[in-house]
Order: C-alpha cells, then sequence, then structure tokens
C-alpha cells in the first residue's frame, strides 16, 4: 500500500504529502492525476500530481481539506498508507515552446501550475506566473514558482500581499504592456489552474487578445478511466471526459456554467451529512 | 413439473438490497436433478458457451456428491456460483434441453448454482496451481473474461498476472451486477478460488498508463490477452443531458454497486436521485438499474422506444420488475431532458413510437408518431441504452487496430493486430454476456497456449 513518508502543512488547510508510489512516479508528466481511495469505505476522488520523484519512487500531493475525502487525507500521518492509488491519468500537458506562456494558479491550483510550469520552461520558454489567493496566509509555493518564472506576480483578493485584485488584472496588465513593449515577447499561450470562475474569466479575457489558452478541469470523477461519464463536459457543444479526453481543453471552447453546475451535483448530499 | 427457486417475498426485497433468488432447498435440487433424462448426446452441453457436461454434474448432485458435480462443472467453469444466478440460460443450455419440447426444461441455473454452494471446494488448492514453466502471461482486465482466461492459463502451468484499474477485482460482476441479483461476497469468493491456482490480480493498474503493452513485452511477459471490456457508455445524444441527475448506467451502477452508495453515508460515495426516476433503455443493465432506484425508495419507470416483446432483457428480470412495481412506458422515445434553474431534471420530453417494418436485428422498427410529444414528469434520468467497448487502451496503443464499431480487431485466434497480444469478451465483440465473455477467455487460452508452445515471439512493437 501506498505510504506517506512525508507531510508538511502550507497552510492552515492546506497540506502536501509525499507518498510511495514508484510505478506512479515512473511515468508520471505534468498535467496528469491520480485518483486516491484511502480505505474501504471511501470515496474514488482525483488530485492533479504536483510533483514526482522517478529515483526515489515518490509523488507529491497537495489539498485544501475542504470535502470529506481531502479531510480524510489530511488526518492521515506519516507513515500512514492510502489503500489505493491509480495513475498517472489523464493526458500530459502538450509541452512545447511557445516563446513566451503565462502561467496561472489559483489557490490549490498553484500547486498543480507548478509542474506545469517547469515543464514549459524546459521547453525554452519564457514563463511568467501569476499567483491568486484569497489571503497572504492561504498563498502557497512562492518561493517555489519564483525559482521557476522568469517572472512572478502575485494578487490577492484583499491586498494582504502582492496587488489587490484578481489574476485577470494583472493578466491584462502584463498583456497589454507587452503589446506596448519592444523588447518583451506576446505571449503565446496562457495556461490557467483554479477554480472554475478564475479560469473562466482569464478564459474570457484572453478570448478578446485572442491567446491559446489551456486550462485544467477538476470535475466529479468515479473510476477516472473513461467508464462513468461523470466528468463530462462539453467542449465546443460536444460532450468530452475530462479523465479520458482531458484534463487540459481549450479554454476558449469549455462552457464553464455547465461545469459549475455539474460540481454541485452532490452537494446537498454531502452537507447534509455533515450537518449529522 | 419444473421446479422454481425460492424468491424474497416481493413487499420486503424492495426494501433492500439482498439477494431476490434464494436457490434451491437440498430437497428441491434432488427433485429436479432426478427429472434429467440423462440424454446420450445432450444437446445442452452443446448449447454452453464454455461446454459445461451438464448431464454428468447432474446425476452427481442425484448422488448426493455435491461436492462432485462442483468439480464436474469447475473442469470447464470457474465461475459457477455468477453463472448459476446471471447466466441466461433459457437462450442456452435450457434452450437446448430436451425437455423444452414440454415447456419443463431442467432448471439447470439452479442446479448450477447448488453445486456452487458446495462448502467442500478443494479444487483450486490442488497441485496443477503450481506454475510449471516460466513463461508468464499478462491478462488486463479481471472481470468474467480475463478470470476465465487467467484460471486456465494458470492451470496449464503458466505464470499469469491479472491487471485491474479499479481497486477490486472482478470488472462487471463488482461494479455492474447489482448485489441482490449477484452477491459481491461470491464473486471475491469466486476470485479467491481462482487465485489459488497461483493466478496473481494487480488492482490499481491501468494498461495504457501505469503500463504500456510494451512495457509488459520488456517485463518478459511472452504474451498479454486483453479483456478489458465494454465500459463506454452511451448516451441519446438529446439536448439536456449533461444537468445534474442525468446518469449514465455506468455511473449510476458504479456508485451503487461498487462504491456502496446505497449505504451512504457509512460509505461515502454520494448518490443524489429525486423521487420520481425514469430509466432509458430496454436490456439487462436498463432493468438492474430500475430496480435499483426502486430498492432506494423511489418511483421509477422504464422507458423503451419498443414493446416488452422486443426488451433484450431476461423475461424473469423483466418479470421481477413488473411484481416489484416498476411501470414500463414502451413505445416511448425520449427527445430532451428538461431542466430547472439550478441545473437539475425537472422533466422528460418524449415523443410516442409505434412498430413499423422489421430493422437488420429481424426486431420491428420503432418509427415516431407525428405530433405526438408529451412530457414525463421524473426528476433523475438514467440512461442505460448500452456500452461501446473501452477506447483507453486502443488509445493508447496506436499499433493495436480497432474495428469501426470500436472493437479490438483479430484474427480466428484471437490475436490482435500486434504479435503475441490476444483480445477476447465485450473489448473485441462488444456488449454480451457474462458467461460469451468466459467462452472467449477460455478459447483465448487455447490460442495463447498454441502460440507459446509454438515458440514464436511476439512482433516487435
Amino acid at each position: 500500500m501506498p505510504k506517506i513518508i512525508r507531510k508538511i502543512s502550507l497552510t492552515k488547510d492546506t497540506d502536501k504529502i509525499i507518498v510511495e508510489a514508484p510505478l506512479i512516479a515512473a511515468k508520471a508528466q505534468a498535467g496528469q492525476f491520480v485518483i486516491l481511495v484511502i480505505d474501504e469505505t471511501a470515496e474514488r476522488f482525483p488530485l492533479t500530481l504536483a510533483g514526482w520523484d522517478k529515483d526515489s519512487g515518490t509523488i507529491t500531493l497537495i489539498f485544501q481539506k475542504v470535502g470529506q475525502s481531502t479531510k480524510r487525507l489530511g488526518a492521515l500521518n506519516v507513515g500512514d498508507s492510502i489503500e489505493h492509488i491509480l495513475g498517472p491519468l489523464g493526458h500530459p500537458t502538450e509541452i512545447k515552446n511557445y516563446g513566451s506562456v503565462v502561467c496561472i494558479g489559483g489557490g490549490v491550483g498553484i500547486a498543480e501550475i507548478l509542474p506545469v510550469s517547469k515543464a514549459l520552461k524546459d521547453a525554452g520558454n519564457v514563463v511568467m506566473g501569476i499567483l491568486g489567493a484569497r489571503t497572504k496566509d492561504l498563498l502557497i509555493l512562492e518561493s517555489e514558482m519564483k525559482e521557476v518564472c522568469n517572472e512572478l506576480f502575485v494578487a490577492t483578493d484583499d491586498g494582504s500581499y502582492g496587488t489587490k485584485g484578481l489574476v485577470t488584472d494583472i493578466l491584462k496588465g502584463l498583456i497589454e504592456a507587452t503589446e506596448k513593449s519592444t523588447h518583451t515577447i506576446y505571449p503565446g499561450l496562457v495556461y490557467a489552474i483554479g477554480p472554475v470562475p478564475m479560469m473562466k474569466a482569464v478564459s474570457q479575457l484572453t478570448k478578446d487578445y485572442n491567446i491559446k489558452t489551456i486550462v485544467s478541469l477538476n470535475p466529479i470523477m468515479v473510476d477516472a478511466t473513461g467508464m462513468c461519464a461523470s466528468c463530462r463536459c462539453s467542449v465546443d457543444g460536444k460532450t468530452a471526459y475530462a479523465c479520458v479526453d482531458g484534463p487540459d481543453f481549450d479554454g476558449h471552447s469549455i462552457d464553464f456554467d455547465e461545469l459549475s453546475q455539474r460540481l454541485k451535483i452532490f452537494k446537498c448530499q454531502e452537507s447534509k451529512h455533515n450537518e449529522k | 413439473m419444473r421446479n422454481k427457486v425460492r424468491q424474497q417475498e416481493i413487499k420486503k426485497r424492495v426494501t433492500n438490497f439482498f439477494e431476490v433468488a434464494l436457490g434451491f432447498t437440498k430437497e428441491q435440487a434432488l427433485k429436479e436433478a432426478s427429472r434429467c433424462l440423462q440424454c446420450k448426446n445432450p444437446a445442452c452441453v452443446k448449447g454452453c458457451p464454455v461446454e459445461i457436461d451438464i448431464p454428468s454434474f447432474i446425476k452427481l448432485i442425484k448422488e448426493g456428491k455435491t461436492d462432485e458435480a462442483l468439480k464436474k462443472i469447475k473442469e470447464k467453469n470457474y465461475l459457477p456460483a455468477v453463472c448459476g444466478r446471471v447466466c441466461p440460460q433459457e437462450n442456452q443450455c435450457e434452450a437446448a434441453c430436451i425437455l423444452k419440447n414440454k415447456k419443463i426444461p431442467i432448471n439447470i441455473g439452479a442446479l448450477e448454482r447448488f453445486a456452487s454452494e458446495s462448502p467442500i471446494d478443494t479444487y483450486g488448492v490442488s497441485k496443477m496451481g503450481q506454475a510449471v514453466n516460466e513463461k508468464k502471461v499478462a491478462v488486463v482486465g479481471s472481470g468474467p473474461a480475463g478470470l476465465t482466461c487467467a484460471a486456465d492459463l494458470a492451470k496449464m502451468g503458466y505464470q499469469v498476472t491479472i491487471f485491474e484499474s479499479l481497486h477490486v477485482a472482478g470488472g462487471v460482476l463488482m461494479y455492474g451486477i447489482p448485489e441482490f441479483r449477484l452477491p459481491k461476497k461470491i464473486v471475491q469468493d469466486e476470485i479467491e478460488n481462482i487465485k489459488k491456482l497461483g493466478v496473481e490480480i494487480k488492482t490499481d493498474v491501468l494498461i495504457g498508463r501505469t503500463f504500456t503493452v510494451k512495457d509488459l513485452f520488456e517485463n518478459r511477459f511472452k504474451a498479454i490477452f486483453i479483456a478489458s471490456g465494454a465500459g463506454l457508455p452511451q448516451f441519446l445524444g438529446i439536448p439536456g443531458e449533461n444537468l445534474g441527475r442525468v446518469y449514465s448506467a455506468n455511473e449510476f451502477l458504479t456508485r451503487i454497486n461498487l462504491m456502496k452508495a446505497y449505504k451512504f453515508p457509512e460509505y461515502e460515495t454520494p448518490i443524489n436521485i429525486g423521487e420520481r426516476v425514469a430509466v432509458v433503455g430496454g436490456g439487462n443493465v436498463a432493468v438492474d438499474c430500475a430496480r435499483v432506484a426502486l430498492r432506494l425508495g423511489r418511483k421509477v419507470m422504464l422507458v423503451y422506444r419498443r414493446t416488452e416483446n422486443e426488451m433484450p432483457a431476461r423475461q424473469e428480470e423483466k418479470e421481477n420488475a413488473k411484481e416489484e412495481g416498476i411501470e414500463f412506458k414502451i413505445l416511448t422515445q425520449p427527445v430532451k431532458v428538461i431542466g430547472d434553474e439550478f441545473g437539475f431534471v425537472k422533466g422528460l420530453e418524449c415523443i410516442k413510437m409505434e412498430l413499423g417494418a422489421a430493422d437488420e436485428s429481424g426486431r420491428r422498427r420503432p418509427v415516431p408518431v407525428k405530433d405526438s410529444n408529451f412530457i414525463l414528469d421524473v426528476d433523475t434520468l438514467i440512461v442505460a441504452i448500452g456500452q461501446n467497448p473501452n477506447p483507453l487502451l486502443s488509445k493508447t496503443t496506436p499499433e493495436l487496430r480497432v474495428n469501426p464499431d470500436g472493437t479490438v480487431w483479430t484474427d480466428k485466434n484471437q490475436m490482435t493486430s500486434i504479435g503475441g497480444v490476444f483480445a477476447g469478451g465485450d473489448i473485441a465483440t462488444g456488449a454480451a454476456t457474462v458467461i460469451s465473455a468466459m467462452g472467449a477467455g477460455k478459447k483465448a487460452a487455447q490460442a495463447i497456449n498454441k502460440y507459446l508452445t509454438l515458440g514464436s515471439d511476439p512482433k516487435q512493437l
């Protein structure tokens, strides 16, 4: 069984764990995810890979303890095991040289943007990073992202750190500055991972500027191998399965409102349970 | 007279997930076994996709040697407790029974199940389970085709490893067929027996992602059997299908059967269904979904575009469903799912159908009746109109040739376009029955044995 060998608390509700999973570590690529089953009575739930080390045979998972399953995962300690981990799943992010890219991570999505940013940097891109958090205390992985990115910007909702406002405010400024500039390259790609409203706002903005935009979706999944269709989403009006066709999709083609609605399907069951 | 199995009382069974059919008592089994005419040239055996020696095992039951009867069945079939419950015997062995002419065929299914309950099952621990050669074979998928192929190969002395992507083995027997038709404990007991033959099962491995076909050959597997099933759900392709509380049959059944959502919150996987459930489809899967929803205390209707006669579900299951109170809405085709302001189903717009001329399947084709649209007052929709072969392995293995209908191409020996890679069951034929998948698994084991004894090496990938 995959054992937790390190655990670090990143914020009051965000944990980082390093787990023994040599088969997954050997195959993992940026943008892929795993499915976890903590024990007999637990759900199957997906988490994007925040990192991996082929040599030590470990994977890194970063998660916010908000739902039943993530809370239970957070309750495990070093030495404890997770009964089942399946992966790596999903198509890896398409990594190539776009010249210049903007990588945007919001909330716990920052954990997922880190390996993508690294891979895009290694492919020769100039990488500009934008991180968004509600408040300073919830911001994670800033120094790790600083190491990877040529330039890094931070926005907080309450202005307690970086710019007060949204990641889209920074993105807009960045695009307009590059448009006017003679020495910076106009972004060939914007990659965004975070809450649905953030990915929607980023995609709307970049559509106006006609910049290719990839978003990584986080819908509800059960088997995550293309069998249950719980993760279905509309891409250019056609149904796709995030687990096997994604999780990366063209941000300009996704029906974000439908995605938001589908994320709420089980909310009432879960909240009823939590009230008990 | 043909002896019928006892069933759980209707009023009671619609409120629980315990098994509906209770099997034969010893007296019933002996009585039924005595009716067998012990034909010299038994047609029933030819009707069985895995050619169980039916008259012999029935004779052993009659003589009171139930454990011997089980051994006899296991010469051909490793999953008798499963087949005794879910095989469509009425179209197979029992359809071929000579007493069928008098409308009293032997209840072979119930006798098989009776034998499977024999407490003495030492068959699996025999010396046959010891690997006698070094050759390793990989099996992809632990459903009926994979389990059967693995068991046969292990008996021949191969070192067999089954790779399963889900966290438990059993495939459709675990995620698909509900507890009240096939208790999961029984599936797991049968799998344990197969493990005793020396078969290793690795769960949480997705071939195509965790390992590729190439990786398997590099890891010294000499042959591979793909039995990944038909798990890709079909949808109706009508507006509103992505609304909340619209489920594929697979999602609904997986949440309930595999993840035990019917025991929420003790089990943490939720299911959100309203008060009035429409299940679209007419096969066994549709009937299963309807009966599950009923047991969750909902009002359920089965929406089917032809009439009850054309429904492919087993007669027994249709009768069970009707007895339990499921409404059959026949000659009805959904055209649109209507949603409320929160994105959940609040109605199903349908059109009336009538039967026209016969189509290529021999069934009369349903045609819409003009201007007959109406709205069914439902708040949950389960789409159970069929499954296509799992595309994941073929997508991640470009060398694997796929037919236009999504099935994996094989030659007459079940070998795919990659040398040393075989395929069988639903992945190669499209969605069918447990027993036909088992038949394919048996045939593949023979083909793989032949291939490995002839000493040919797999083609380079």
